[in-house]
């Protein structure tokens, strides 16, 4: 295979994995590193190398449809990035440290939590009490609903904060957007509303991954030739899947791809387990 | 005009999508250079080896860039998609500072410095 065909297959691959990546809200991330090393045999560090900088591009590329839906809060955003940041430092540093079946492992449990946590009934907000530390600090909003404003205030900071600097530590080590786990922390410690929570974790993705692109880079990871077609690949398939969310049934398409992320990370824990 | 959390959403998101729209071409330009440059076997990915240490500093690769090397370019590509949260970063900063929001210019600054930090001298 010369490069002319290797860069055409890689990149078509990418666009459907971009593409099914945004219909299913599970991002194209999650799927570039199980379909780099599994399908092309592509070493794990220039894998999550090449998702990486995906990742920065998906959530760049679909930001400025979130703001026009105004729903993503920019200073709760801000106060966690603090968290991802730090922990997306943590989590490059010890990527180039474990070895590469412990880092298969990892992704592999990762791959099962997010298609669980897709496919579970999500929490309605509740209101309790508001948190004095989150009205401190201004962690709160307003959303429109059924024709009138609705107040949220976030709650539990603490347990949000903790759980933001588990998904920056999970970003770095894997190189994925870990939007699952950001949505955990907003939607269901913080009680954040469910479209605040998405929106304004699409924004967080992109600070959180430059955070760890650094180490990246000057550790050798960022293949040019490899990231290329992967890059453009998922960034053109999730901008087509964004376009086609409004249109499309994503029940249906979700549970497929989320049987496929089961068996990407059965295979990654298997192979891992048995390579080492 | 009054600066306010929706103009800086506003700004944020124009900055974000002009920031990738240009990496992704400055991308793909080097990408068309590298395999009009490249017919032969391709690189093998199956080990991992690194990547050669003129790649992985800014002068190498701005020298690279001006020789026309396609690599080089493709990496100038991937480094001003990395700077564009960055970017993002640093609107929030002016913006909360417009605000009077003296708090979230706060936060903001430490997110900057943090990104700094591991974009200059994390290794």
């Amino acid at each position: 295979m010369n490069e002319l065909w290797f860069a055409l297959i890689l990149c078509v691959s990418s666009m459907v994995a971009g593409l099914l990546g945004a219909l299913s809200g599970l991002g194209g991330g999650v799927v570039i590193v199980p379909l780099l090393t599994i399908a092309f045999h592509v070493d794990i560090h220039y894998a999550i190398g090449a998702s990486l900088v995906s990742v920065i591009a998906t959530s760049s590329g679909a930001a400025a449809a979130y703001v026009r839906e105004g729903f993503s809060n920019i200073r709760v955003g801000m106060f966690l990035e603090i968290a991802t940041t730090l922990g997306a430092l943590f989590g490059a540093w010890l990527t180039t440290r474990i070895p590469t079946h412990a880092i298969g492992i990892v992704f592999g449990v990762v791959l099962l939590y997010s298609a669980w946590a897709s496919l579970k009934q999500r929490h309605g907000a509740v209101t309790e009490n508001p948190d004095p530390l989150a009205l401190r600090l201004k962690l709160k909003g307003t959303l429109p609903e059924d024709d009138e404003i609705r107040t949220y205030v976030a709650q539990r900071i603490p347990a949000g904060f903790g759980l933001m600097t588990l998904a920056g530590a999970l970003s770095g080590l894997l190189g994925i957007g870990s939007g699952a786990v950001k949505v955990l922390a907003m939607d269901q410690a913080m009680r954040l509303p469910f479209k605040v929570s998405t929106t304004t974790s699409n924004f967080m993705i992109g600070v959180t991954a430059a955070a760890s692109a650094g180490l990246y880079w000057r550790s050798g990871y960022m293949a040019p030739s490899l990231v290329m077609p992967v890059m453009l690949g998922v960034l053109i398939g999730s901008l087509m899947g964004s376009r086609l969310l409004v249109k499309a049934e994503v029940r249906t398409l979700k549970r497929v791809f989320s049987l496929v992320i089961v068996a990407l990370g059965v295979e990654m824990i298997v192979s891992s387990l048995t390579r080492k | 005009m009054q600066w306010t959390d929706k103009r800086i959403e506003t700004l944020v998101g124009i900055m974000l999508r002009t920031g990738v729209t240009i990496a992704a071409t400055v991308v793909l330009a080097g990408g068309v250079l590298f395999l009009a440059q490249n017919r032969g076997p391709r690189a093998n990915f199956h080990q991992f080896h690194g990547e050669p240490p003129q790649l992985l500093s800014l002068s190498g690769i701005a020298h690279g860039v001006a020789t026309g090397d396609a690599r080089s370019i493709i990496m100038l590509g991937i480094l001003l998609l990395i700077a564009t949260p960055v970017a993002r970063v640093g609107m929030c900063i002016l913006g909360f500072a417009e605000e009077r929001d003296k708090l979230y210019a706060a936060i903001s600054s430490f997110v900057m410095a943090i990104l700094l930090y591991s974009l200059i001298f994390h290794k």
